[in-house]
């Protein structure tokens, strides 16, 4: 299997509709809570979709606002205004 | 009519980047950037240098306000609520103590860092990003102050971190990291402070031991730690960006990083010895051991890291076996070493209590069984008997990592593990093989090492002649800032102010 990369969000109420994206837009995404964190692993690839969030948000979101709760992540990083992608490029 | 198209992130982030600078005529750029050609890294391209996050200074600007806002709203509720009353036990503080005077100017030292960098780099965009971490490392070290500021009313040992930091013995050991790193060439700086560091083995320390602040009632670390943690993840993918970038600019920088990785990966290992001792021993509720910690942060997430950059001829660090056979002791064998030299140190050490041990049988199994716990439980004994086990005087450090001399041999956890280097006619004593090839590798740069131990007993701490004086010199107040936690004013004033919070309401004024 592909090495996981991952990404971990504050677990407050701001990051609730990125993660409830990146539950809908990665169906291999696996969710883990600790105390005050989410992180979320996935095999090779993982996908942000501003317009999932969006949705989920119910209001325009700019996916760089993301820094606000990100609290760390693993994996390449390529953004633009409509996705934000973490990948392995093995 | 054109449409007027708002720009995209990509056309933004070139746009402000890309062109803003020049060649400098009236002295060569060689000259203008002296640093950044010593060190054999062969650049041919500079702008060949992306952030991935094409973060521009005017963004940069509007999501770092917002969480100072954020953090310094809930710094605030905290202290007025008298949020340390609810933390889950006073042992705890003792992490934080750790934090503020071995972590915290880290920060710092990382703020110096970042600026001679952002100095010494001739691509503008690497410079810019260098410029930002730089800024958010003085961010990190103000808010840290701020947070612990609360503590610093009520408890011992967040008092004097300034002064103890350049005379500790043991908080030689993160800040000889840092002062390694920083005397370094640019570019070997960023591998060890952005990729090797940052991206490969804090997330060790900000993810659970964070996560672990909070499930111990720390809202103020919580906030800061995560919020520190959210610009590491800038400053992570810019550790990642600079070791590809080098890897693509030329072949023959790659023996070059590869030897960095080693080095630093080694460095950065032993450092977290300190952070998954404070997950094990300080944490009263625990989230997860140092070894469950280890398995996923390094041998799945940075295994995942090395393996994509396989395909520039980098393979995994030396010596990474090393660190996975000694994953069920290392805290162990530390919490052991800072409980016997504790007369020494600004924090309190204790034995654990029945249900913490039983925990450790669990996640440690034999090993803790047969090795480790009778040694608590003797320690235990002794104390209960009045006769708390101390080692009063300072430990043989290692020249590189400055931990004591006291892990013992990957294949054999009975015996001591040293090795002992030689350069310029003098010995020097090493704690692993890792540590003895950083020092044969640069044996100039690590023969001039500062070694505190050697300091003080050279007269050189105040003409301290005793590890009592020696802790006066530190500021140190003995049995209040030093010492055994049970009993320890910390100890008393926590029952105390609990006893009085779920004493019933007579009126009567304790």
């Amino acid at each position: 299997m592909a090495d996981k990369v991952f990404i971990a969000l504050q677990n407050n109420a701001e990051a609730q509709p990125v993660i409830e994206a990146i539950v809908e837009d990665n169906p291999q995404a696996v969710v883990n809570e600790t105390p005050g964190m989410v992180k979320i692993d996935c095999p090779g690839r993982l996908v942000i979709k501003r317009e999932t969030v969006e949705a989920k948000a119910g209001r325009e979101f700019d996916l760089q606002e993301i820094q606000i709760n990100l609290i760390s992540l693993g994996g390449n990083v390529d953004e633009d205004d409509d996705e934000f992608v973490l990948m392995w490029n093995v | 009519m054109a449409k007027n198209k708002r720009l995209g992130l990509k056309e933004k982030y070139a746009l402000m980047t890309r062109g803003l600078d020049w060649e400098t005529t009236y002295q060569p750029m060689d000259k203008v950037f002296p640093y950044d050609t010593y060190e054999g890294i062969k650049i041919v391209d500079w702008d060949k240098w992306e952030d991935p996050f094409r973060l521009t200074v005017e963004s940069y600007w509007k999501y770092q306000s917002e969480k100072e806002r954020k953090l310094y709203a809930i710094l605030d509720a905290f202290q007025q609520n008298n949020g340390h009353m609810n933390l889950s036990d006073a042992r705890y503080l003792n992490a934080v103590k750790l934090w503020i005077q071995g972590i915290t100017p880290l920060e710092y030292a990382a703020h110096r860092g970042f600026a001679h960098a952002a100095r010494a780099f001739r691509g503008a965009g690497t410079r810019v990003a260098c410029q930002m971490q730089s800024i958010d490392e003085l961010r990190h070290a103000q808010t840290q102050m701020h947070a612990f500021s609360h503590y610093n009313k009520f408890f011992n040992g967040f008092h004097n971190f300034a002064h103890m930091r350049d005379r500790a013995w043991y908080l030689s050991i993160p800040k000889s990291f840092f002062e390694d790193a920083m005397t370094a060439g640019p570019f070997e700086f960023v591998t060890s402070i952005a990729f090797s560091f940052e991206y490969v083995l804090t997330n060790l320390l900000f993810m659970p031991f964070v996560s672990g602040a909070a499930y111990n009632g720390d809202m103020a670390t919580t906030t800061f730690g995560f919020s520190a943690q959210s610009d590491e993840s800038r400053h992570m993918t810019l550790g990642l960006e600079v070791v590809k970038f080098m890897l693509e600019q030329h072949e023959d920088n790659v023996p070059i990083v590869q030897a960095w990785l080693d080095k630093w990966f080694w460095r950065g290992y032993r450092l977290l010895g300190l952070v998954g001792t404070m997950m094990d021993y300080m944490l009263p509720k625990k989230v997860m051991c140092w070894k469950e910690a280890w398995e996923i942060y390094w041998e799945e997430n940075g295994v995942a890291l090395f393996h994509d950059l396989g395909r520039y001829g980098i393979r995994l660090p030396k010596y990474h076996e090393v660190a996975a056979k000694e994953k069920d002791r290392l805290t162990h064998e530390l919490w052991a070493t800072l409980y016997q030299f504790g007369n020494a140190l600004g924090l309190h050490t204790w034995v654990p209590d029945d249900e913490e041990l039983d925990w450790m049988s669990e996640k440690y199994g034999t090993l803790f069984d047969t090795m480790y716990k009778p040694r608590l439980l003797y320690f235990r004994e002794l104390e209960e008997k009045g006769e708390r086990y101390f080692n009063n005087r300072l430990p043989m450090v290692c020249q590189v990592c400055q931990i004591p001399v006291f892990y013992t041999e990957p294949d054999d956890p009975e015996t001591q593990s040293v090795r002992i280097v030689e350069a310029k006619g003098t010995k020097h004593h090493c704690c692993s093989d890792g540590c003895a090839d950083i020092f044969n590798r640069e044996p100039e740069k690590y023969v001039q090492a500062l070694i505190p131990p050697q300091q003080v007993y050279r007269g050189e701490a105040g003409g301290a002649t005793n590890i009592f004086e020696y802790a006066e010199w530190l500021h140190l107040v003995k049995d209040v800032d030093t010492g055994e936690y049970r009993g320890s004013p910390d100890n008393l004033n926590w029952d105390a102010w609990h006893a009085r919070q779920k004493a019933p309401q007579s009126g009567a004024a304790v």
